[in-house]
């Protein structure tokens, strides 16, 4: 098994002559807990974009666990163990929660492409919806509409639908944001609950949560790494405090 | 048992048409469920997948022509010649999915648009083919089991019982894990690729079953009026078919049958009365769009459930 899980190498992508990420290059080790800092504009979300297939790279290399992605459709990504929630919520709002749980199960079924089989008749699919959902402290919710549900759960359900693929390299676009004190604290709970050997890479603006969290921090900066390193050498580096702190 | 009634309900209501003594009548309630069929399977791609397209002409068409051509002109059994004519049509389906699919969107909506009037030009200057303007006659209807098809009321059962299977199968395709997929699909297709479904492709198969049953109306179609004309292909005729399913509720599986229904008895049983019943289809459709955007199935339960309310927040 690879010590790594994610590699990129010289990365790039511009929007119509505007670079978004500049070459970057980036190993993050199997297992590890790394966060994505930056002011708004830094590339980050275009970053997670590139890793998962959302957009196509204009050059450089991506690599998962040593097999090259860069080209490879984003839904067989997936398959090879990535996963990612966004930072605008984007479910499934007419569905229950454990309906919107069951698409996320299936995506890697190959029920999924069963034209006769009811979910209804098939209770083990429920049963793993309804686990992933006690896991996240929404069992009792199982059967709400996801509309009739608050801000804070529908967060709760983005990280409950990744995890319930088993992901070996999860990524999380700004799970904090938008959530109050006490909805802050359950997403940390969930966060730390999440299996030691699931590589968590995420992008958050509260340092407070994200720092406790992350073993290493790299700082983006107009498309380009500009530190990276521990919790302590980037805070102490000149150049975060100048473009991301403001000091 | 509770399912049992509606079933029995449902069962009756699509037989009864048979008891009519009026042939006139059995015709109009044919030519509902073949209408029915047709819409079912475009709802398939406009409700459940949000992809509309105004090309769906081309499935009931190309399958009627070849039903009549190989029986016809190639001296195929009929047997043989519907069963060619599912299996081609389907095949084009794949190809024209293919096409159509590099859009969705005012896209998708263009090339189906496009490949439709194709196919409709096709049928109007291939004259050695398809008989051009005159179109294809001289076609019987079959006698399978030593049941003569001739007959409305046997006719109209035999379509009754294809409307039943379809009904049943696509009411069994949009509630199983690839419906699902395929409505999801619908709302976030871009979340559903992050869950590793391969968006395109769930697409693709929607635009293939929906061929598909396009194909066995157009197989019906081409049964019930032993003819068939370029006028099948016309845009009027993809446009009558969203018309009922937009009119009865894209989205759910009875809403497409009651704009069959609709828009059926206006053309045939309105149309005896008020000469400018297309006018009068206009009007109804306006209506519908007005009060119950919709669709009527979708807008008739949100009346039921509001009166509901009112009578339990009465009774409290």
């Amino acid at each position: 098994m690879s010590a790594e899980a994610l590699r990129l190498e010289a990365v790039s992508k511009s929007f119509g002559g505007l670079p978004a990420v500049r070459g970057v290059s980036l190993s993050i080790a199997d297992g590890e807990r790394r966060l994505l800092l930056g002011p708004n504009g830094a590339g980050k979300t275009t970053l997670f974009n590139l890793v998962t297939g959302d957009l196509p790279p204009d050059t450089g290399s991506i690599r998962l666990f040593g097999r090259e992605i860069s080209r490879m459709p984003a839904h067989r990504r997936v398959h090879l163990g990535l996963a990612r929630t966004y930072q605008v919520i984007t479910l499934f709002p007419r569905k229950t929660l454990a309906q919107n749980l069951e698409l996320a199960l299936l995506g890697l079924s190959p029920l999924r492409w069963n034209p006769v089989a009811l979910p209804s008749r098939r209770p083990e699919l429920r049963e793993r919806a309804l686990a992933v959902l006690e896991r996240v402290g929404l069992r009792a919710a199982a059967d709400r509409r996801l509309s009739d549900t608050s801000y804070g759960e529908q967060r709760r359900v983005e990280i409950a639908m990744a995890l319930s693929q088993e992901p070996r390299v999860l990524l999380l676009d700004e799970p904090f944001a938008g959530l109050s004190q006490e909805e802050r604290r359950e997403i940390q709970r969930q966060l730390a609950a999440i299996p030691r050997q699931v590589t968590v890479v995420m992008i958050e603006h509260d340092l407070d949560v994200a720092l406790s969290f992350a073993e290493r921090i790299t700082v983006l900066h107009q498309g380009q790494i500009i530190v990276e390193g521990s919790r302590a050498e980037v805070v102490a580096d000149a150049r975060v405090q100048e473009v991301y702190l403001g000091a | 048992m509770i399912r049992a009634l509606p079933v029995a309900l449902s069962s009756l209501l699509l037989l009864a048409p048979a008891l009519s003594p009026s042939d006139f009548y059995v015709n109009v309630a044919t030519q509902i469920l073949i209408a029915a069929i047709f819409a079912l399977s475009l709802n398939l791609l406009v409700g459940y997948g949000g992809l509309i397209s105004l090309g769906h002409a081309a499935y009931l068409g190309v399958s009627a022509y070849l039903t009549i051509w190989l029986v016809t002109r190639a001296g195929v059994g009929h047997l043989p010649a519907a069963a060619a004519a599912v299996v081609l049509t389907t095949a084009m389906s794949v190809l024209f999915g293919v096409l159509a699919l590099r859009a969705t969107g005012l896209g998708f909506l263009m090339i189906t648009l496009a490949l439709g009037q194709i196919l409709w030009g096709l049928a109007y200057r291939w004259v050695s083919v398809t008989g051009g303007d005159n179109g294809l006659s001289g076609f019987d209807r079959p006698r399978p089991f030593g049941i003569d098809l001739a007959s409305p009321r046997a006719f109209y059962l035999a379509t009754a019982a294809v409307f039943a299977c379809a009904f049943v199968l696509m009411a069994v395709l949009v509630r199983s894990t690839f419906g699902a997929g395929l409505q999801g699909v619908r709302d976030q297709p871009r979340r559903m690729q992050a869950l590793g479904w391969h968006v395109w492709m769930v697409r693709l198969v929607a635009f293939v079953a929906a061929g598909f049953w396009g194909a066995v109306a157009g197989v019906l179609y081409a049964y019930y009026n032993q003819f068939v004309s370029p006028h099948v292909l016309a845009l009027t005729s993809s446009a009558e078919a969203l018309l009922m399913v937009i009119a009865g509720g894209a989205g759910t599986l009875l809403g497409p049958v009651v704009g069959a229904v609709v828009v059926v008895m206006l053309k045939n049983v309105v149309s005896a009365y008020v000469t400018r019943w297309v006018l009068l289809l206009g009007l109804v459709f306006v209506a519908i769009v007005a009060f119950m955007p919709e669709g009527l199935v979708p807008g008739f339960d949100r009346l039921r459930r509001r009166r509901r309310r009112r009578r339990t927040a009465g009774d409290a």
